[in-house]
């Protein structure tokens, strides 16, 4: 099997090397795409937008590196993409953290978690599957994993987008798959054995898609 | 349900994990990322590493460690001790740290804690307090009976006075955009009397942030302690862990008996 070549976009919203390493350690070949430029070069099978932060410097920053174009292109034509916290939630219409318009490929807003007992949710957490998606192939359901964020979609998300969900006060969808793209609210590059399961398992559909 | 989280916490001086008591007496107990690894495997759920080391080349060293930690490790990392400005916290998360905790220089300069909130969001700041109780005097009423206790908050490694009040300033830190607290009694702190519970409950009540019980824990009781009488959100502690008088798996299984939620991991519940 030949490495699938996955590219993880930086637009500066915060740590990197751990989503790298974990990629790697699963047998991804790991570009950092910083613009246009280094994209094209890339020549990726995946993209992954990690992140944590607020939208609006999000989009902003993603917009002046000229990242968004290229990102809407790859999500409009289905190709594999992984988002993390931020990385999905920019995936809805818009946030109510600060307003921003976001990407727009999935229905719903970013909304502030409902009647959490705390806010940040930061900590571990049970990832209850709603459906058996491949990405949790081998994970039990209700597993923990890590959160840290006072934002996610909203319970009106399309119910068929709905992979997982997650409660914290109220109930939120915490991973969302439609056809090739995939996102995530926890991050499983802080969640030990089951979050490096779950990348393995992302790495996987994307070789298993080549080979096809 | 979340979890309470137990964090094993690194102090870190020139390279190497140390502790002292009462922040002095520095006896060497190993290599960060190392430690990292290890109880990363033995089901922590996050670290804490605190830098307190004096030495000019600090912060080459300090990242250094943080992104061999961030290679191996691979749970969330907090990183405290001398970050003052927003590229000195951007440097550190760069490195691999996924949180950022601000002690003397949110004191001296508390916008610090909202520029760098609006800059990385408030979930990656902490906030550490480091409180020591006074009791009495200000604001206490004689006639009323027990005397409330009183903190003051301490910076400087827990040897400079500031006058500010622990449970004000924390509501002044979150106001500000704190999105966590590290609330460590400076009483207590390698004393191993157990945490001073009275300080996290005074502060739990008054923030919605989660709080993390930090100085004095001997045992697994004094974990169980922290989340039911101090409200806290996640227990940390060093020596014990260090030393292995305890295990993270022994004192997760004595919360859970105690009916608090903790992630049990494999290794944990075997």
């Amino acid at each position: 099997m030949i490495a699938p070549r996955i590219a993880v976009l930086d637009y500066g919203a915060g740590n990197l090397v751990s989503i790298d390493q974990a990629l790697a350690r699963v047998g991804a070949q790991v570009s950092v795409v910083r613009d246009p430029a280094s994209w094209i070069e890339a020549r990726p099978d995946a993209v992954v937008v990690p992140g944590v932060g607020a939208a609006a410097p999000a989009m902003d920053r993603l917009e002046r590196r000229g990242l968004v174009t290229p990102l809407l292109d790859w999500l409009r034509a289905d190709r594999p993409f992984l988002g993390i916290c931020l990385g999905l939630q920019l995936l809805f219409e818009a946030s109510d953290e600060d307003g921003a318009a976001t990407l727009g490929v999935l229905s719903g807003r970013t909304i502030r978690l409902l009647d959490a007992p705390t806010l940040p949710h930061i900590g571990w957490n049970q990832v209850e599957q709603a459906t058996g998606h491949p990405l949790f192939d081998g994970i039990a359901d209700a597993a923990d994993f890590y959160f840290v964020h006072s934002y996610a979609g909203s319970p009106n998300v399309p119910g068929d987008n709905v992979i997982a969900t997650t409660q914290h006060g109220g109930r939120f969808p915490s991973a969302i798959g439609r056809g090739r793209t995939v996102g995530v609210q926890f991050h499983p590059e802080r969640s030990g054995d089951d979050g490096m399961r779950l990348l393995a398992n992302f790495v996987s559909l994307i070789a298993a898609e080549q080979a096809a | 349900m979340l979890r309470r989280r137990v964090i094993p916490c690194l102090d870190v001086a020139d390279g190497r994990v140390v502790k002292g008591t009462r922040f002095v007496d520095l006896v060497d107990e190993g290599d960060p990322p190392e430690l990292a690894e290890r109880y990363a495997r033995e089901g922590a759920d996050e670290l804490v590493f605190l830098d307190i080391s004096a030495a000019p080349e600090r912060r080459g060293t300090l990242l250094d460690i943080v992104e061999r930690t961030a290679r191996r490790a691979f749970i969330p990392l907090t990183v405290g001790g001398g970050v003052r400005t927003v590229v000195e916290m951007r440097d550190v998360l760069r490195a691999g740290a996924d949180k950022v905790s601000l002690n003397t220089a949110a004191v001296h300069d508390p916008d610090l804690i909202s520029r760098c909130a609006s800059r990385f969001g408030r979930q990656a700041v902490v906030v550490a307090i480091d409180g020591r109780r006074r009791v009495g005097k200000i604001g206490i009423d004689p006639s009323a009976g027990d005397q409330p206790p009183i903190w003051d908050v301490l910076v400087g490694g827990g040897r400079e006075t500031t006058g500010l009040d622990a449970v004000a300033w924390a509501e002044r830190a979150v106001a500000l955009g704190a999105g966590e607290l590290l609330v460590t009694s400076i009483d207590r702190d390698g004393t191993g009397a157990g945490f001073d519970t009275d300080l996290l409950r005074a502060i739990t009540e008054r923030v919605g942030v989660p709080v993390i019980a930090s100085g004095g824990a001997a045992g697994p009781a004094d974990f169980v302690a922290a989340v039911r009488d101090g409200g806290a959100d996640a227990v940390l502690a060093a020596s014990i862990f260090h030393r292995r008088i305890h295990s993270i798996a022994s004192v997760k299984v004595a919360m859970a008996d105690a009916g608090l939620s903790v992630r049990l991991t494999p290794e944990v519940a075997a």
